[in-house]
């Protein structure tokens, strides 16, 4: 018979060793999936985990994990300030849209215009769009009560019937024969999030996620409105004492995250992506909720977990090709990370013991 | 940008050097769109890259990845395969188009086959199948099947390749059946089979009796087979599964001939960048068996239209055809040129509704 007995406070040594533990065992399990499959476990652990980063092309795969793990990192931080304070957004991806599609509609509306101050308008118009967005569920939970989980959400639908009819119509390319999506940004010099430094994959949406880092981790850690919300998230009475107002802070909350995310949208669509296309959301703002849990909700965490996604997606598209491993059984991989890491936190929270005498 | 192409040459180097004592293999890379076993698009071919390795047994080595999204993730897989050691890489969806051209910049040595776009280098050819030719034999068994007079289509993307089919399938169906109304839904994917059910339901609800669809998974063969009096094609595969009802005939995209003639030309060093745009005569677009579900006279008429269009005799966008608003497009006898169709993005005239914008 095993007991849980709940403990009097979370355990901080576990709260920290469940990721670690979480990683091993999906790499245990995993091995034993790609075993079953007819492949070498150890090779393909291997190829997911070692080679993107010591193998014989990491220098071209170094760079591409912070390609895909800027807008991860980026959008889960503004989301753990919210999941923290017990406020859900789940609509990062809808924002990641509409700020790709207000960036990009700056960008293209001043084409073919070249001057050094088109792309930080275009940042500006990224995150005033996943701000407006955000601002919707915000607005709604604070004037009418409804709830923030639902609309965000169903706002994903929307922004994405908006973006295949502004890739169909509205910032269609001119030049493109009549099929859809957008002139190519990275052709559009002064539009363009080109590499700061040439192959190094550092795009401006990578500095931007850093800082995103290192302000979140200021603001939770050493100013009051950060206070404030991990206090209404552990204790909210405490907080309705202390003077927290908490219509600011859902405002406050979703309004970050849906900025971040609508710059994230805006740093892809400028850079890596380079067109408005129907198809040009991957899921960034879904993946980001399980990237901000993974972290811990830590800013630091985030980073870390960011990059450790980055590295499944890239290191199972290696092993897809190199080893043949069918794409489900990677997505089978990465779901394990986030199933074990959810079971192991229970350890976080309760003590597991045998408890033989009880029974008899 | 001179850190990239030192990288890009270094890239290169080092692609020549693993190359110099593997050289007696050549290295295939296909990336796919979509999951290898959707039953549709991606499942051809995948079947298509089975043949290549057959054919060529130990003188190639194929490698594919599958469910790629388009945009940065497709360039890194390519440029993956390309570090790999690929020769010759097929990128097989439309949406994969800029990718590969900014990854053939990368890598001049390696061959790049891009299909159903229409962007080309000297290391990157186009290739695509004239699906509509198979589409008119569709619109005409829809035609004369369809008791409602209701035809239900599935669009994925309102691009010129979906709007063609659409319009071609609606002008054999019209003169099969003058009384013929077509209802288009727009899915916007090429795979979704909850989405393709969906969009199936709404049609078959709406009275339609026939489903043509455009999006490559057997969802909507399945929503029809619930529904009972309905009948559908396959899409891109056979889908025989669903014979003899409500799967009545198929248009199957066969790559195999194309992959093997290119993987071919790679190894002579025969190799050039090109257009391929081949149809029922050349056998990249395949009519699958029409069930006895069709009445006898209907098979024949649909199997004449088929050999005429084969033998080069009938071309299914011959005039007189007027486009939706009224306005001439073709006169009498005269036929679509390929550049009209290409970038077509506009209805016959008699079908309702408009192409989204």
């Amino acid at each position: 018979m095993i007991v849980l007995d709940k403990r009097p406070q979370p355990s901080r040594a576990w709260s920290m060793a469940t990721p670690v533990v979480a990683v091993l065992a999906t790499m245990l399990f995993g091995g034993l999936l790609f075993a079953a499959l007819g492949k070498n476990p150890v090779e393909a652990i291997r190829t997911i985990f070692w080679d993107p980063l010591f193998g014989e092309f990491a220098f071209y795969y170094r760079p591409q994990l912070l390609v895909k793990g800027a807008p991860l990192v980026l959008i889960a931080i503004g989301l753990s300030l919210g999941f923290r304070a017990g406020i859900w957004n789940i609509g990062a991806e809808g924002q990641y849209i509409i700020g790709a599609l207000m960036g990009a509609g700056v960008g293209l509306a001043l084409y073919p215009l070249e001057a050094w101050y088109v792309f930080p308008l275009m940042v500006i118009g990224g995150a005033l769009g996943g701000w407006v967005w955000a601002m919707i569920p915000a607005v709604l939970k604070v004037r009418f009560g409804t709830n923030e989980i639902l609309v965000s959400l169903m706002l994903v639908y929307v922004a994405e019937q908006l973006l295949a009819s502004m890739s169909l119509g509205l910032m269609k390319n001119p030049e493109g024969f009549g099929f859809p999506g957008s002139r190519n940004l990275q052709q559009y010099e002064s539009a363009y999030n080109a590499e700061l430094i040439a192959g190094s994959g550092m795009h401006w949406g990578v500095v931007a996620a850093l800082i995103a880092v290192i302000f979140a981790y200021v603001l939770l850690n050493r100013h009051m409105l950060g206070f404030h919300i991990r206090l209404t998230g552990e204790a909210p009475r405490a907080a309705k004492f202390a003077g927290v107002r908490p219509a600011r802070l859902i405002l406050f909350c979703l309004g970050a995250s849906g900025a971040l995310a609508g710059l994230a949208g805006l740093f892809e669509v400028s850079g890596p992506a380079g067109v408005v296309s129907i198809d040009f959301n991957v899921g960034y703002g879904f993946t980001a909720i399980i990237v901000a849990f993974l972290g811990r909700l830590h800013p630091v965490g985030i980073l870390l977990a960011g990059g450790l996604m980055a590295l499944t997606y890239i290191g199972g598209e290696i092993a897809q090709s190199n080893l043949g491993l069918p794409a489900a059984a990677i997505q089978v991989f990465q779901g394990m990370l986030l199933f074990f890491l959810l079971a192991l936190d229970l350890l976080t929270n309760y003590r597991v013991r045998a408890a033989w005498s009880e029974v008899a | 940008m001179k850190l990239t192409k030192l990288l890009a040459t270094g890239a290169v180097a080092l692609g020549l050097a693993t190359g110099a004592w593997a050289q007696d293999k050549t290295k295939v890379g296909f990336v796919y769109v979509g999951p290898v076993g959707d039953g549709g698009w991606t499942y051809e071919h995948d079947k298509g890259r089975q043949a290549v390795e057959k054919e060529f047994g130990d003188k190639v080595e194929t490698v594919f990845v599958e469910s790629v999204p388009e945009g940065p993730d497709a360039e890194r897989v390519m440029t993956q395969m390309a570090l790999d050691g690929a020769d010759l890489i097929f990128t097989t969806s439309f949406g994969y188009m800029d990718p590969t051209i900014n990854v053939a910049k990368k890598f001049p040595d390696v061959k790049f086959e891009h299909a159903t776009g229409y962007k080309t280098a000297p290391n990157v050819s186009v290739y695509s199948a004239r699906f509509y030719e198979g589409r008119a034999v569709q619109g005409h068994i829809a035609g004369k099947m369809t008791e409602s007079n209701i035809v239900g289509y599935i669009g994925s993307y309102p691009i010129p390749e979906v709007v063609r089919g659409i319009n071609s399938a609606f002008i054999h169906a019209r003169k099969a059946n003058p009384d013929v109304q077509f209802k288009i839904v727009w899915a916007y994917t090429w795979f979704d089979p909850a989405k393709e059910a969906d969009a199936a339901k709404v049609l078959i609800e709406q009275g339609a009796d026939v489903i043509l669809q455009h999006t490559d998974s057997t969802a909507p063969q399945a929503a029809a087979q619930d529904a009972g009096n309905v009948i559908t094609f396959g899409q891109a595969s056979d889908m025989s599964e669903y014979k003899p009802k409500p799967r009545v005939s198929s248009i199957i995209d066969n790559w195999a001939p194309y992959y093997i003639a290119r993987t071919q030309a790679v190894m002579d060093g025969t190799w050039e960048s090109t257009s391929t745009w081949d149809g029922i005569r050349e056998g990249m677009v395949e009519i699958g068996e029409i069930t006895d579900a069709v009445p006898a006279d209907v098979k024949e008429e649909a199997v004449a239209l088929m050999n005429s269009i084969a033998n080069g005799e009938y071309h299914p966008f011959t005039g007189p055809l007027k486009k939706q608003d009224g306005s001439d497009w073709l006169a009498e006898g005269e036929t679509a040129d390929d550049g009209t169709l290409a970038g077509m993005n506009f209805y016959v005239e008699g079908l309702e509704g408009e192409i989204p914008q």
